[in-house]
Protein backbone atom coordinates (compact mmCIF):
# COMPACT_ATOMS: atom_id res chain seq x y z
CA UNK A 1 0.00 0.00 0.00
CA UNK A 2 1.71 3.24 -1.10
CA UNK A 3 2.21 5.88 1.56
CA UNK A 4 1.37 8.77 -0.75
CA UNK A 5 -2.32 7.86 -0.75
CA UNK A 6 -2.65 9.04 2.82
CA UNK A 7 -3.05 5.59 4.28
CA UNK A 8 -1.55 3.91 7.26
CA UNK A 9 2.16 3.67 7.41
CA UNK A 10 3.41 0.12 7.49
CA UNK A 11 7.15 0.59 7.49
CA UNK A 12 7.43 0.02 11.22
CA UNK A 13 6.38 -3.58 10.69
CA UNK A 14 9.60 -4.48 8.88
CA UNK A 15 11.08 -7.70 10.16
CA UNK A 16 7.88 -9.31 11.36
CA UNK A 17 7.06 -12.82 10.21
CA UNK A 18 4.41 -13.21 7.58
CA UNK A 19 1.80 -14.14 10.19
CA UNK A 20 2.16 -10.71 11.66
CA UNK A 21 2.22 -8.84 8.36
CA UNK A 22 -1.46 -8.00 8.03
CA UNK A 23 -1.62 -5.91 11.12
CA UNK A 24 -4.76 -3.83 11.21
CA UNK A 25 -5.86 -1.63 14.04
CA UNK A 26 -7.31 -3.40 17.05
CA UNK A 27 -11.01 -3.59 17.74
CA UNK A 28 -12.09 -1.27 20.48
CA UNK A 29 -12.34 -3.05 23.76
CA UNK A 30 -15.86 -3.84 25.01
CA UNK A 31 -15.58 -3.12 28.72
CA UNK A 32 -18.94 -4.81 29.27
CA UNK A 33 -17.06 -8.08 28.75
CA UNK A 34 -14.64 -7.41 31.58
CA UNK A 35 -14.66 -7.00 35.36
CA UNK A 36 -15.19 -3.57 36.83
CA UNK A 37 -11.88 -2.07 38.02
CA UNK A 38 -13.46 -0.72 41.22
CA UNK A 39 -15.18 -3.70 42.87
CA UNK A 40 -15.49 -3.19 46.65
CA UNK A 41 -16.46 -6.85 47.15
CA UNK A 42 -12.83 -7.59 46.21
CA UNK A 43 -11.24 -5.21 48.70
CA UNK A 44 -7.81 -4.82 47.11
CA UNK A 45 -9.37 -3.18 44.06
CA UNK A 46 -10.46 -0.16 46.08
CA UNK A 47 -7.03 1.46 46.33
CA UNK A 48 -5.72 0.02 43.05
CA UNK A 49 -8.39 1.08 40.55
CA UNK A 50 -8.09 4.38 38.66
CA UNK A 51 -10.80 6.88 39.56
CA UNK A 52 -10.51 8.94 36.37
CA UNK A 53 -11.65 7.75 32.93
CA UNK A 54 -9.24 5.95 30.62
CA UNK A 55 -8.00 7.95 27.63
CA UNK A 56 -9.58 6.32 24.59
CA UNK A 57 -8.05 6.39 21.15
CA UNK A 58 -7.53 4.04 18.21
CA UNK A 59 -4.56 1.70 18.48
CA UNK A 60 -1.26 2.76 16.92
CA UNK A 61 1.70 0.81 15.65
CA UNK A 62 2.85 0.55 19.27
CA UNK A 63 -0.16 -1.51 20.33
CA UNK A 64 -0.51 -3.34 17.01
CA UNK A 65 2.98 -4.82 17.24
CA UNK A 66 4.33 -6.93 20.05
CA UNK A 67 7.05 -9.34 21.02
CA UNK A 68 7.24 -12.62 19.11
CA UNK A 69 8.14 -15.79 20.98
CA UNK A 70 9.44 -18.85 19.19
CA UNK A 71 9.08 -22.52 20.03
CA UNK A 72 12.85 -22.70 20.50
CA UNK A 73 12.48 -20.96 23.86
CA UNK A 74 10.44 -23.87 25.21
CA UNK A 75 11.81 -26.92 27.00
CA UNK A 76 10.17 -30.32 26.53
CA UNK A 77 8.33 -30.31 29.85
CA UNK A 78 7.33 -26.64 29.91
CA UNK A 79 3.68 -27.56 29.33
CA UNK A 80 3.64 -30.52 31.75
CA UNK A 81 3.16 -29.27 35.29
CA UNK A 82 2.75 -32.82 36.56
CA UNK A 83 6.51 -33.38 36.31
CA UNK A 84 8.34 -30.19 35.21
CA UNK A 85 9.59 -29.29 38.69
CA UNK A 86 11.61 -32.26 39.94
CA UNK A 87 10.88 -34.88 37.31
CA UNK A 88 8.89 -36.87 39.88
CA UNK A 89 5.09 -36.84 39.55
CA UNK A 90 3.09 -34.25 41.45
CA UNK A 91 0.27 -35.35 43.76
CA UNK A 92 -3.25 -34.72 42.53
CA UNK A 93 -5.95 -35.46 40.01
CA UNK A 94 -4.26 -35.62 36.62
CA UNK A 95 -5.90 -33.38 34.02
CA UNK A 96 -5.35 -32.04 30.53
CA UNK A 97 -6.28 -28.42 29.89
CA UNK A 98 -6.51 -27.57 26.22
CA UNK A 99 -8.26 -25.23 23.83
CA UNK A 100 -7.93 -22.82 20.97
CA UNK A 101 -6.91 -19.20 20.85
CA UNK A 102 -8.78 -17.17 18.24
CA UNK A 103 -9.47 -13.50 17.72
CA UNK A 104 -12.94 -11.98 17.72
CA UNK A 105 -13.41 -13.02 14.08
CA UNK A 106 -12.62 -16.65 14.96
CA UNK A 107 -9.30 -16.46 13.21
CA UNK A 108 -6.87 -18.91 14.84
CA UNK A 109 -4.03 -17.15 16.62
CA UNK A 110 -0.79 -19.01 16.04
CA UNK A 111 2.42 -18.38 17.92
CA UNK A 112 0.61 -17.12 21.01
CA UNK A 113 2.61 -17.57 24.22
CA UNK A 114 0.45 -18.84 27.08
CA UNK A 115 1.86 -18.94 30.61
CA UNK A 116 -0.11 -20.64 33.39
CA UNK A 117 0.27 -20.83 37.16
CA UNK A 118 -1.76 -22.47 39.88
CA UNK A 119 -1.96 -23.83 43.42
CA UNK A 120 -1.18 -27.48 44.15
CA UNK A 121 -3.82 -30.14 44.76
CA UNK A 122 -4.20 -28.96 48.36
CA UNK A 123 -4.72 -25.32 47.40
CA UNK A 124 -1.23 -24.11 48.34
CA UNK A 125 1.01 -21.93 46.15
CA UNK A 126 4.76 -22.23 46.07
CA UNK A 127 5.22 -18.60 47.14
CA UNK A 128 6.74 -17.01 50.23
CA UNK A 129 3.55 -15.03 50.79
CA UNK A 130 1.25 -18.06 50.90
CA UNK A 131 0.94 -19.26 54.49
CA UNK A 132 -2.05 -21.57 54.05
CA UNK A 133 -1.77 -24.66 56.24
CA UNK A 134 -2.14 -27.09 53.35
CA UNK A 135 1.30 -28.56 52.64
CA UNK A 136 3.57 -27.84 49.72
CA UNK A 137 4.01 -30.74 47.34
CA UNK A 138 7.79 -31.13 46.96
CA UNK A 139 7.24 -32.22 43.36
CA UNK A 140 4.94 -29.44 42.21
CA UNK A 141 6.30 -26.06 41.09
CA UNK A 142 3.09 -24.57 39.76
CA UNK A 143 3.93 -22.95 36.42
CA UNK A 144 4.00 -23.94 32.78
CA UNK A 145 3.93 -22.42 29.32
CA UNK A 146 3.36 -23.26 25.68
CA UNK A 147 2.95 -21.61 22.29
CA UNK A 148 -0.10 -22.18 20.10
CA UNK A 149 0.24 -24.18 16.90
CA UNK A 150 -0.87 -23.14 13.41
CA UNK A 151 -4.51 -23.68 14.33
CA UNK A 152 -4.25 -21.73 17.54
CA UNK A 153 -4.34 -24.84 19.73
CA UNK A 154 -2.59 -25.29 23.05
CA UNK A 155 -2.42 -28.09 25.63
CA UNK A 156 -1.20 -28.42 29.21
CA UNK A 157 -0.89 -31.45 31.45
CA UNK A 158 -1.29 -30.66 35.11
CA UNK A 159 -3.05 -31.62 38.33
CA UNK A 160 -6.35 -30.11 39.35
CA UNK A 161 -5.66 -27.25 41.79
CA UNK A 162 -7.40 -27.20 45.15
CA UNK A 163 -9.70 -24.52 46.50
CA UNK A 164 -8.21 -22.28 49.19
CA UNK A 165 -9.22 -19.56 51.65
CA UNK A 166 -8.00 -16.00 51.21
CA UNK A 167 -8.11 -12.86 53.34
CA UNK A 168 -10.91 -10.71 51.96
CA UNK A 169 -14.14 -11.45 53.79
CA UNK A 170 -13.78 -13.57 56.92
CA UNK A 171 -14.58 -16.79 55.09
CA UNK A 172 -13.90 -16.27 51.39
CA UNK A 173 -12.62 -19.21 49.35
CA UNK A 174 -11.31 -19.24 45.81
CA UNK A 175 -12.81 -21.85 43.53
CA UNK A 176 -10.25 -24.10 41.88
CA UNK A 177 -8.63 -22.09 39.10
CA UNK A 178 -5.67 -21.80 36.77
CA UNK A 179 -4.19 -18.39 35.95
CA UNK A 180 -3.53 -17.69 32.25
CA UNK A 181 -1.27 -14.99 30.79
CA UNK A 182 -1.63 -14.57 27.03
CA UNK A 183 0.40 -12.64 24.45
CA UNK A 184 -1.35 -11.97 21.17
CA UNK A 185 0.44 -10.54 18.16
CA UNK A 186 -0.07 -6.98 19.42
CA UNK A 187 0.83 -5.54 22.82
CA UNK A 188 -2.69 -4.11 22.96
CA UNK A 189 -4.09 -7.66 23.05
CA UNK A 190 -2.24 -8.50 26.25
CA UNK A 191 -4.49 -10.43 28.61
CA UNK A 192 -4.34 -12.13 32.01
CA UNK A 193 -7.31 -14.17 33.18
CA UNK A 194 -8.32 -17.22 35.20
CA UNK A 195 -9.94 -20.48 34.15
CA UNK A 196 -12.47 -22.19 36.42
CA UNK A 197 -13.83 -25.74 36.44
CA UNK A 198 -17.34 -26.83 35.50
CA UNK A 199 -19.56 -27.64 38.46
CA UNK A 200 -17.50 -25.92 41.18
CA UNK A 201 -19.96 -24.70 43.87
CA UNK A 202 -17.54 -21.94 44.90
CA UNK A 203 -17.89 -20.16 41.54
CA UNK A 204 -21.09 -18.26 42.40
CA UNK A 205 -19.63 -17.40 45.83
CA UNK A 206 -16.33 -15.94 44.59
CA UNK A 207 -15.83 -12.18 45.07
CA UNK A 208 -13.20 -12.10 42.31
CA UNK A 209 -15.47 -13.70 39.72
CA UNK A 210 -18.23 -11.35 40.92
CA UNK A 211 -16.14 -8.38 39.74
CA UNK A 212 -17.64 -9.32 36.35
CA UNK A 213 -21.13 -7.85 36.73
CA UNK A 214 -22.86 -10.13 34.22
CA UNK A 215 -22.82 -13.81 35.28
CA UNK A 216 -23.33 -14.78 31.62
CA UNK A 217 -20.02 -13.13 30.82
CA UNK A 218 -18.31 -14.81 33.76
CA UNK A 219 -19.51 -18.21 32.54
CA UNK A 220 -17.09 -17.85 29.64
CA UNK A 221 -14.28 -18.45 32.11
CA UNK A 222 -15.66 -21.83 33.18
CA UNK A 223 -14.10 -24.77 31.33
CA UNK A 224 -16.33 -27.77 30.66
CA UNK A 225 -15.23 -31.33 31.27
CA UNK A 226 -14.18 -32.69 27.87
CA UNK A 227 -14.37 -36.47 27.87
CA UNK A 228 -13.42 -36.61 24.18
CA UNK A 229 -9.94 -35.40 25.12
CA UNK A 230 -9.67 -37.34 28.37
CA UNK A 231 -7.05 -40.10 28.23
CA UNK A 232 -8.37 -43.45 29.48
CA UNK A 233 -6.67 -44.64 32.68
CA UNK A 234 -4.57 -41.45 32.68
CA UNK A 235 -6.14 -37.97 32.74
CA UNK A 236 -9.46 -36.15 32.62
CA UNK A 237 -9.63 -33.15 30.29
CA UNK A 238 -11.10 -29.66 30.39
CA UNK A 239 -11.44 -27.34 27.41
CA UNK A 240 -10.80 -23.62 27.68
CA UNK A 241 -11.02 -21.52 24.51
CA UNK A 242 -9.61 -18.00 24.54
CA UNK A 243 -10.64 -15.02 22.42
CA UNK A 244 -8.25 -12.09 21.94
CA UNK A 245 -9.12 -8.64 20.62
CA UNK A 246 -9.75 -8.66 16.88
CA UNK A 247 -8.11 -6.59 14.18
CA UNK A 248 -9.58 -4.66 11.30
CA UNK A 249 -8.88 -6.56 8.11
CA UNK A 250 -9.47 -3.82 5.58
CA UNK A 251 -6.61 -3.26 3.21
CA UNK A 252 -7.47 0.41 2.95
CA UNK A 253 -7.49 2.23 6.23
CA UNK A 254 -7.49 6.00 6.18
CA UNK A 255 -6.45 8.02 9.12
CA UNK A 256 -7.54 11.62 8.95
CA UNK A 257 -4.90 14.27 9.07
CA UNK A 258 -4.30 15.65 12.53
CA UNK A 259 -5.70 12.62 14.30
CA UNK B 1 -34.46 -9.04 9.76
CA UNK B 2 -30.79 -8.54 9.18
CA UNK B 3 -27.83 -10.87 9.07
CA UNK B 4 -26.33 -11.70 12.44
CA UNK B 5 -22.90 -10.27 13.24
CA UNK B 6 -20.77 -13.20 14.30
CA UNK B 7 -18.06 -11.29 16.06
CA UNK B 8 -16.93 -13.02 19.24
CA UNK B 9 -16.47 -11.30 22.56
CA UNK B 10 -12.98 -11.03 24.01
CA UNK B 11 -12.30 -13.42 26.89
CA UNK B 12 -12.97 -11.58 30.15
CA UNK B 13 -9.95 -10.53 32.18
CA UNK B 14 -9.30 -11.50 35.79
CA UNK B 15 -6.75 -10.19 38.25
CA UNK B 16 -3.24 -11.61 38.09
CA UNK B 17 -3.49 -12.15 41.85
CA UNK B 18 -0.75 -12.09 44.48
CA UNK B 19 1.18 -15.00 43.00
CA UNK B 20 1.71 -13.67 39.47
CA UNK B 21 5.43 -14.30 39.94
CA UNK B 22 4.97 -18.07 39.96
CA UNK B 23 3.74 -17.95 36.39
CA UNK B 24 5.57 -14.97 34.97
CA UNK B 25 8.84 -14.56 36.89
CA UNK B 26 9.30 -17.85 38.79
CA UNK B 27 13.09 -17.59 39.14
CA UNK B 28 12.68 -14.16 40.76
CA UNK B 29 10.84 -15.74 43.69
CA UNK B 30 12.98 -18.84 43.90
CA UNK B 31 10.87 -21.28 41.90
CA UNK B 32 13.94 -22.43 40.01
CA UNK B 33 14.67 -25.23 37.63
CA UNK B 34 11.58 -25.00 35.44
CA UNK B 35 12.64 -22.16 33.11
CA UNK B 36 16.31 -21.41 32.55
CA UNK B 37 15.55 -17.69 32.78
CA UNK B 38 12.52 -15.54 33.44
CA UNK B 39 10.80 -14.22 30.32
CA UNK B 40 11.71 -10.60 29.64
CA UNK B 41 14.35 -10.49 32.37
CA UNK B 42 17.08 -9.37 29.96
CA UNK B 43 17.42 -5.80 28.73
CA UNK B 44 15.08 -5.11 25.77
CA UNK B 45 18.06 -4.41 23.50
CA UNK B 46 20.88 -6.38 25.10
CA UNK B 47 23.48 -5.50 22.48
CA UNK B 48 22.84 -1.77 22.49
CA UNK B 49 25.73 0.47 23.45
CA UNK B 50 24.02 3.74 24.24
CA UNK B 51 21.55 2.95 27.00
CA UNK B 52 19.34 4.86 29.37
CA UNK B 53 18.10 3.75 32.78
CA UNK B 54 14.49 4.12 33.83
CA UNK B 55 13.52 3.71 37.47
CA UNK B 56 10.02 3.80 38.87
CA UNK B 57 7.35 2.47 41.15
CA UNK B 58 3.63 1.79 40.90
CA UNK B 59 1.80 3.57 43.72
CA UNK B 60 -1.71 2.91 44.99
CA UNK B 61 -4.42 5.33 46.10
CA UNK B 62 -3.04 5.48 49.65
CA UNK B 63 0.46 6.45 48.47
CA UNK B 64 1.85 2.97 49.05
CA UNK B 65 4.15 1.42 46.43
CA UNK B 66 2.94 -1.93 45.05
CA UNK B 67 5.47 -4.60 45.96
CA UNK B 68 3.66 -7.43 44.23
CA UNK B 69 3.00 -6.02 40.76
CA UNK B 70 4.43 -6.97 37.39
CA UNK B 71 5.26 -4.29 34.84
CA UNK B 72 5.81 -5.02 31.14
CA UNK B 73 7.45 -2.75 28.58
CA UNK B 74 7.27 -2.69 24.78
CA UNK B 75 9.18 -0.21 22.67
CA UNK B 76 10.75 0.56 19.31
CA UNK B 77 14.50 0.60 18.82
CA UNK B 78 16.54 3.78 18.63
CA UNK B 79 15.68 4.11 14.94
CA UNK B 80 11.95 4.00 15.55
CA UNK B 81 11.36 0.43 14.42
CA UNK B 82 9.52 -2.32 16.23
CA UNK B 83 11.54 -5.53 16.24
CA UNK B 84 9.78 -8.83 16.88
CA UNK B 85 12.62 -10.36 18.89
CA UNK B 86 13.64 -7.28 20.84
CA UNK B 87 12.09 -4.38 22.67
CA UNK B 88 10.14 -6.32 25.29
CA UNK B 89 10.87 -6.50 29.01
CA UNK B 90 9.08 -7.68 32.12
CA UNK B 91 9.95 -6.46 35.60
CA UNK B 92 8.57 -7.59 38.95
CA UNK B 93 8.49 -4.80 41.52
CA UNK B 94 11.14 -5.11 44.21
CA UNK B 95 9.65 -7.06 47.12
CA UNK B 96 10.86 -4.44 49.65
CA UNK B 97 10.80 -1.07 47.88
CA UNK B 98 8.40 -1.70 45.01
CA UNK B 99 10.94 -0.24 42.61
CA UNK B 100 11.54 -1.52 39.09
CA UNK B 101 14.52 -0.65 36.88
CA UNK B 102 14.87 -0.85 33.12
CA UNK B 103 18.11 -0.43 31.18
CA UNK B 104 17.22 0.13 27.55
CA UNK B 105 17.71 2.38 24.54
CA UNK B 106 15.71 5.51 24.11
CA UNK B 107 13.15 4.64 21.43
CA UNK B 108 12.99 6.62 18.22
CA UNK B 109 9.90 8.27 16.83
CA UNK B 110 7.38 5.90 15.31
CA UNK B 111 4.69 6.73 12.76
CA UNK B 112 1.09 7.43 13.59
CA UNK B 113 -0.01 8.20 10.04
CA UNK B 114 1.97 9.18 6.99
CA UNK B 115 1.90 12.80 8.12
CA UNK B 116 2.13 12.51 11.87
CA UNK B 117 4.84 10.96 14.01
CA UNK B 118 4.58 9.92 17.64
CA UNK B 119 7.06 11.28 20.16
CA UNK B 120 9.46 8.68 21.60
CA UNK B 121 7.64 6.51 24.08
CA UNK B 122 7.60 3.13 25.79
CA UNK B 123 4.33 1.23 26.17
CA UNK B 124 3.71 -0.06 29.69
CA UNK B 125 1.29 -2.70 30.94
CA UNK B 126 0.66 -3.35 34.63
CA UNK B 127 -0.80 -6.47 36.22
CA UNK B 128 -1.25 -7.09 39.94
CA UNK B 129 -3.51 -8.27 42.71
CA UNK B 130 -6.43 -5.85 42.86
CA UNK B 131 -6.11 -4.86 39.19
CA UNK B 132 -8.96 -6.65 37.43
CA UNK B 133 -7.97 -5.63 33.91
CA UNK B 134 -4.32 -4.98 33.08
CA UNK B 135 -3.57 -1.26 32.80
CA UNK B 136 -2.02 0.25 29.67
CA UNK B 137 -0.06 3.47 29.92
CA UNK B 138 3.00 5.04 28.28
CA UNK B 139 6.28 6.63 29.27
CA UNK B 140 7.46 9.69 27.32
CA UNK B 141 10.63 11.68 28.05
CA UNK B 142 10.89 15.25 29.33
CA UNK B 143 13.96 16.02 27.22
CA UNK B 144 12.24 15.14 23.94
CA UNK B 145 9.97 17.31 21.82
CA UNK B 146 6.57 15.95 22.79
CA UNK B 147 4.55 18.67 21.05
CA UNK B 148 2.39 17.25 18.32
CA UNK B 149 2.27 13.74 19.77
CA UNK B 150 -1.23 12.49 18.88
CA UNK B 151 -1.80 10.67 22.17
CA UNK B 152 -0.54 13.42 24.47
CA UNK B 153 -2.55 15.90 22.40
CA UNK B 154 -5.74 14.07 23.27
CA UNK B 155 -5.39 14.59 27.02
CA UNK B 156 -8.06 17.12 27.82
CA UNK B 157 -6.86 18.01 31.31
CA UNK B 158 -3.46 19.36 30.34
CA UNK B 159 -2.10 19.26 33.89
CA UNK B 160 -2.27 15.45 33.62
CA UNK B 161 0.18 15.28 30.68
CA UNK B 162 3.25 15.12 32.98
CA UNK B 163 1.92 11.86 34.47
CA UNK B 164 3.11 10.22 31.23
CA UNK B 165 6.51 11.93 31.07
CA UNK B 166 9.64 10.57 32.76
CA UNK B 167 11.85 13.15 34.51
CA UNK B 168 15.62 13.26 34.39
CA UNK B 169 17.04 12.64 37.83
CA UNK B 170 20.81 12.60 37.76
CA UNK B 171 21.87 9.77 35.50
CA UNK B 172 18.49 8.09 35.30
CA UNK B 173 14.94 8.78 34.24
CA UNK B 174 12.46 8.49 37.07
CA UNK B 175 8.83 7.65 36.51
CA UNK B 176 6.31 6.71 39.18
CA UNK B 177 2.92 5.44 38.04
CA UNK B 178 0.04 6.44 40.31
CA UNK B 179 -2.99 4.17 40.14
CA UNK B 180 -5.41 6.47 41.90
CA UNK B 181 -5.89 9.84 43.51
CA UNK B 182 -3.60 12.88 43.48
CA UNK B 183 -1.34 12.79 40.44
CA UNK B 184 -3.22 9.81 38.99
CA UNK B 185 -1.48 8.56 35.87
CA UNK B 186 -3.33 8.64 32.57
CA UNK B 187 -4.27 5.07 31.64
CA UNK B 188 -5.26 4.08 28.14
CA UNK B 189 -8.12 2.44 26.31
CA UNK B 190 -6.17 1.94 23.11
Amino acid sequence: MPDETGTRITRGYTGYPETHAAMGSLYQRDFGQHPLPYSPGYKTTVARSPSLPLLSMPSTITEETGPVFGHEMLADLDNDLTCNFTGRPAIGERIIVHGRVTDQERRPQRGVLIEVWQANAGGRYRHRKDGYLAPLDPDFGGCGRCITDDEGRYEFHTIKPGAYPWPNGTNDWRPAHIHFSIFGTGFGQRLITQMYFEGDPLIPRCPIIATIPDPKVAERLVAPLDMAMAMPMDSLAYRFDIVLRGRRQTTFENRMEGL
Amino acid sequence: MVQKLETFHETPSQTAGPYVHIGCTPNFIGVEGIYSADLGAADPFPDAGDTITLVGRVIDGTGTPLRDCMVEFWQADGGGRYRPGQGFARRPADAETGEWRLVTVKPGRVPFSDKVMQAPHIAVWIAARGINLGLHTRIYFEDEDNDGDPLLGRIELRHRVPTLVARRDGGVYRHDIVLKGEGETVFLDI
